[in-house]
């Protein structure tokens, strides 16, 4: 089993399906906060729900109001069971604070492929 | 990030849940961006006030933090998703004027003067040279940190609140002298005779010095409405929210002229209008007043439309703060502009409240508006206060 160490930027415990993607998020606009669809035209994600993943992206994008997206969708049970950055920024931060999201970053993000099972505990990640 | 007993204990939660998540907030800020210490702020500015940006669970969360916080320094408010008086006239629906009348009484328990502008400074939240403050609402951050010389990074709405709930906000970026540096020399060799070419200067100086804080030369003269409406537009198309005009911003003379230069000349002028205008003339809506227009410039309005009326089918509105508004009101600007069939829109601005779908095409002197109507759906037309009003008048753009 790999373990992967990161940095806590929100701690705690999840475990699901990886959902990796090399593209930054943007979640104001980019993403449906009552379905947990992606939206951005031309996101490798688009059309995918990020509902119940474990959401591995290099970092946000676009507007501080993505930090209230993400809460959004934690209150609708559309946000990701945690999310794994490459470097993380202020926005996907602040969001996951105030949504309690458990959130690692400082991780090699391409050790992690779309369907891999992860779990995620504080700052290890472990590929099932 | 070391933590005084005192900042400890609020994280800890000693003084209950509003100011435990701030300090969780601004102690992971300060981790991710390597700050070793928070500092006092002298204010804040808190955006991310519009219903229609926050939903039902941005309003769940601030009626969480209004249930316990207080904010312990002097915090302002920037636009909410309409007038908080007038709104039936601008054609918000009850039901969005419901809620967003929740979320404003939910700021006004944290005690934060609801004072619903982005232009802070001009209402009493004048942060002085060298000051330390959390602002977001990245025009007035620009401000704050070029025209005033304080010291603010670009915060967002929960950030600013945090900051507010404590006081102080983690000490990185533009709150250090080293951050704060000049990294490429911005020549003017071109005139900007009207409030809009300072719009498009700013367009033009964004994108050649994006994420860089320009040290701008060339500039002879410019006025606190030319400056906000830089401000604006240079942060919007892309440099970091902090730049120096020689001769005319605090602080340019303390600092060295990169050697790195590129040149704004009369055709970079020409080129951010032919990218902001869109091929339209029927305008059905004008907005003035972003930033906010300050008392001077709906002075100006009232000047240019007296005795004339706004034609049928267009609509004409003054985005700006209450406070210049009571100042227009005893002047008699407001009686003049209202006569002519204009709308104050207080409180408020094009850029925040729910016009998808509303309106075919803007004309408006500012840069930022336009960026932010083209999420609208809106055609764009940019151009001085005159043309502004004539297209009012008219409903036409008058190329």
């Amino acid at each position: 089993m790999e373990q992967l160490k990161g940095r806590i930027i929100y701690k705690g415990k999840a475990e699901g399906e990886a959902l990796v993607t090399s593209m930054p998020i943007s979640f104001y606009g980019g993403v449906d906060p009552n379905t947990g669809v992606v939206l951005e035209k031309g996101h490798e994600l688009q059309g995918q729900s990020i509902k119940g993943k474990i959401l591995v992206f290099p970092q946000g994008k676009g507007s501080t109001v993505g930090s209230y997206t993400l809460y959004r969708m934690k209150k609708n049970q559309t946000a990701p069971a945690a999310m794994i950055n490459k470097e993380t920024e202020t926005i996907v931060a602040v969001g996951a604070i105030i949504s309690e999201i458990p959130f690692v970053d400082k991780i090699d993000i391409t050790k992690i492929k779309t369907g891999d099972k992860v779990k995620v505990e504080d700052d290890t990640i472990s590929l099932l | 990030m070391e933590l005084t007993k005192q900042e400890q204990a609020m994280l800890d939660g000693k003084e209950g849940y509003a100011v435990r998540k701030s300090m969780e907030i601004l102690v992971a800020l300060g981790e991710i961006f390597g700050a070793k210490s928070l500092i006092d702020v002298g204010s804040v500015q808190v955006a991310g006030v519009s219903y229609h940006n926050l939903g039902d669970a941005g309003l769940e969360f601030l009626d969480s933090l209004a249930a316990d916080g207080k904010v312990k320094v002097l915090t302002t408010l920037n636009p909410a998703g309409m007038d908080l008086e007038n709104w039936q006239q601008l054609g918000i629906s009850p039901e969005f004027a419901e809620k967003q009348n929740l979320v404003i009484d939910a700021f006004q328990r944290m005690g934060i003067l609801v004072s619903c502008t982005c232009t802070p400074y001009l209402i009493g939240n004048l942060p002085l040279y060298g000051e330390h403050v959390a602002w977001s609402e990245s025009s007035a951050v620009t401000f704050a940190n070029s025209v005033l010389g304080a010291r603010t990074n670009r915060e967002g709405g929960p950030s600013a609140l945090a900051a507010a709930f404590v006081g102080k906000t983690p000490n990185y970026g533009l709150h250090l002298d080293e951050n704060r540096v000049p990294d490429v020399h911005v020549q003017v060799n071109t005139e900007l005779s009207k409030l809009s070419d300072w719009g498009a200067l700013g367009y033009a100086v964004g994108k050649k010095a994006e994420n860089k804080i320009p040290y701008i030369t060339g500039i002879k003269t410019a006025d606190l409405d030319s400056l906000k409406s830089f401000c604006a537009s240079v942060v919007t198309y892309g440099a970091k929210p902090l730049f120096y005009v020689k001769g005319v911003t605090p602080g340019a003379e303390a600092q060295k002229q990169p050697a790195q230069t590129v040149t704004i000349e009369s055709a970079d002028i020409k080129n951010a209008y032919d990218n902001i205008n869109d091929q339209v003339s029927d305008i059905d809506f004008v907005c003035v007043g972003c930033p906010h227009c300050s008392i001077k410039e709906i002075q100006q309005i009232a000047d240019l439309i007296k005795g004339k009326k706004v034609a049928r089918g267009t609509e004409l509105w003054v985005a700006t703060s209450r406070t210049a508004k009571q100042l227009s009101d005893k002047r008699g600007y407001t009686a003049i502009i209202e006569e002519a069939g204009g709308k104050f829109a207080c409180d408020t601005c094009m850029a925040v409240a729910p016009l998808k779908g509303r309106f075919k095409a803007l004309a408006t002197t500012s840069a930022k508006g336009c960026f932010y109507s083209r999420q609208n759906l809106m055609k764009t037309k940019m151009g001085s206060m005159k043309e502004c009003v004539d297209a009012a008048v008219t409903g036409k753009w008058n190329n």
